[in-house]
């Protein structure tokens, strides 16, 4: 116990983070399942059998077997390879719409709830307004304005879930300014915007750590949504929402066209669920035991 | 009082503007602080103890908070005024704070010690190893064992937390320390340690110190000057002997009376009777006046003024200022 006690004492914050995130077995089963994403994202050229738009008309419509581990689609495609290739754009659209929503509406909501008043009202106003367009309207016009491209997608879907984002922060900002903690570092000389970095976002991570993570798979579903209208990521390439809806057709003779993609997004989404919760326990040292 | 004035308030008006009416928090303060000095500032709840202290900070929340009038001379130089970047190096290291409750006045998520270099790094010239050492002195000096520097404000228990605001306070060294009822969220025991320590750094130090508390044995304890503040009015303001001694206004008299005496056997306490008024609306005249056993007809209408009854003995009260038909 008291070695326990003092290997502990040696280990900076997020040794400490990573400590107690270990302990939990749901987290760390969801931190496999991302990195193994995340690798096989990399180095899909290595990984995958056949390429993404490797046509092979004469094994369209294969059901799971040796040579196609899930089965082809309707121009004799490889289903795993191209979940494969999927999940580097899946993932890059979900991470970096989600970092575009975090920053942009967390600054917003940090900015809004810190300050209070009339700056508090324009960009809250603002926000209304954003969340007063539907989300999908809103993506789609942005799409159709920019231009259908991956990165115009991730800024569509991006900018949709700003108000979110800005929302949660402000709450939080709002509950925390006003704690003894935030005056007495005001008392020892903090500035705004240290108070703000070091004091208050800190201590509003738990909100925002499970609401990216949930964010991250609306993400990658809005990308499907918008692929599916023709806005979202072109035609070969591989994105599991666009795989979803272009398997819709044939479900009732070729199931598992959706069921693989679908299944992909639903273990991603899982994974990314289990990481948040662990990861917001292990971020709130009073949880600590 | 042959010493330096280090803190001087003069005239010093701090008003709550809310919809609900104007509180007159803080009214026609004046006070002084030499070098060296502790102040004690007693009074009940809500008598504007705390909006003095923040007051001092140039930290009261506006709105709706605003000083209307007067001038605090910290070494000086007037604070009112300031801009932000010049008070924000004034604080924690010329004037610094500790709050009243310390369960709720550190940072949950930082260690403590991280919270202790962070005065540090703001106002010295050090990098971030300075710093850590720097906080490990602090604990040691406050009576923690710096390997606790390591860890989070909820693994110590609150006379420990309170230790630790007393860390981050003198960290820097300050000129003065503005204590709010540091002690009254801690049991007696822990209480006595706190007090013993802050009068023990304080000394070592040489740091000046306003204390505010309503707990006139602290008074005893550690202070050289106490001002009694009635709702927002320094009422009574003199050194620790004097008071003790020779308590002129009528509320510091029954404040006295209200200590119950361990030798003699009485069935009550004798408490001043009444509430304290309602802030938003304050009796007129003298504002003891509902609850003051001496009041006189014209108490209700005339404000007293700030009288000298001897040297350095100052009293609001009617029955001893100059002129006054009694």
């Amino acid at each position: 116990m008291s070695i326990d006690v003092k290997k502990r004492k040696k280990s900076g914050p997020w040794r400490e983070v990573w400590r107690r995130l270990k302990q939990n077995k749901s987290a760390i089963f969801g931190l496999i399942v991302i990195l193994t994403l995340i690798v096989v994202a990399i180095f899909a050229d290595q990984i995958a059998p056949y390429g993404y738009d490797d046509q092979n008309l004469r094994a369209r419509f294969q059901t799971p077997n040796g040579d196609h581990w899930f089965g082809t689609d309707n121009f004799g495609r490889d289903i795993f390879s191209r979940i494969i290739y999927g999940a580097q754009i899946s993932l890059k659209v979900g991470l970096l719409a989600v970092g575009i929503a975090l920053i942009v509406g967390g600054t917003l909501g940090a900015i809004a709830g810190f300050y209070g008043g009339k700056l508090d009202n324009g960009i809250m106003r603002f926000i209304d307004i954003l969340l007063a367009i539907p989300s999908i309207l809103l993506a789609i016009s942005i799409v159709a304005a920019l231009g259908p491209e991956l990165r115009n997608v991730m800024i569509a879907v991006g900018v949709g879930s700003i108000p979110s984002y800005a929302r949660i922060v402000r709450a939080s900002v709002l509950s925390l300014r006003d704690q003894e903690f935030i005056e007495a570092a005001r008392a020892v000389g903090a500035s705004d915007t240290r108070l703000i970095l070091k004091h208050i976002i800190p201590n509003s991570l738990a909100p925002l750590i499970v609401q990216s993570t949930i964010g991250v798979a609306g993400a990658i579903l809005s990308a499907a949504g918008l692929g599916f209208i023709g806005l979202g990521i072109q035609p070969p390439l591989a994105e599991w929402g666009a795989m979803l809806n272009s398997g819709r057709q044939y479900i009732r003779d070729y199931p598992h066209m959706t069921a693989f993609p679908g299944l992909a997004i639903m273990v991603t989404i899982f994974a990314l669920n289990l990481l948040g919760d662990g990861l917001r326990d292990a971020l709130d040292p009073r949880l600590k035991n | 009082m042959n010493n330096k004035m280090l803190l001087e308030i003069k005239d010093l008006a701090i008003h709550y503007i809310t919809v609900d009416g104007t509180v007159k928090a803080v009214q026609d303060m004046n006070l002084e602080i030499a070098e060296g000095e502790t102040l004690g500032l007693v009074g009940e709840t809500g008598a504007g103890k705390t909006t003095t202290a923040l007051g001092i900070m140039q930290l009261v929340p506006n709105p709706p908070g605003k000083i209307v009038s007067g001038e605090i001379i910290f070494e000086g130089e007037n604070l009112i005024g300031k801009s932000p970047n010049e008070l924000r190096k004034i604080r924690g290291k010329q004037i610094s704070m500790i709050f009243q409750d310390p369960m709720t006045s550190l940072n949950p998520v930082m260690t403590v010690g991280e919270q202790i270099a962070e005065v540090v790094k703001l106002h010295e010239n050090v990098n971030s190893a300075e710093a850590t050492e720097k906080a490990k002195q602090m604990l040691l000096k406050v009576g923690i064992p710096a390997e606790r520097s390591k860890e989070y404000p909820h693994q110590f228990s609150g006379g420990m937390r309170q230790r630790v605001v007393i860390a981050i306070a003198l960290a820097c060294n300050p000129k003065l320390l503005i204590a709010d009822e540091p002690t009254t969220a801690l049991d007696v025991t822990i209480q006595a340690q706190v007090l013993e320590l802050m009068k023990s750094l304080k000394t070592e130090f040489n740091t000046s110190m306003i204390m505010i508390t309503h707990d006139l044995g602290i008074v005893a304890e550690v202070c050289d000057k106490v001002a009694i503040m009635y709702a927002g009015n320094v009422i009574e303001y003199t050194d620790k002997v004097n008071l003790f001694t020779t308590p002129k206004h009528p509320y510091t008299i029954g404040l006295f009376n209200s200590i119950p005496d361990i030798e003699s056997d009485v069935e009550r306490l004798n408490p001043i009777k009444g509430l304290m008024p309602d802030p938003t609306d304050l009796p007129t005249g003298c504002p003891f006046h509902p609850r003051c056993d001496k009041a006189m007809p014209i108490c209700s209408t005339r404000v007293p003024a700030n009288t000298e009854v001897q040297m350095g003995h100052f009293v609001k009260c009617l029955l001893f200022e100059e002129g006054v038909v009694r």
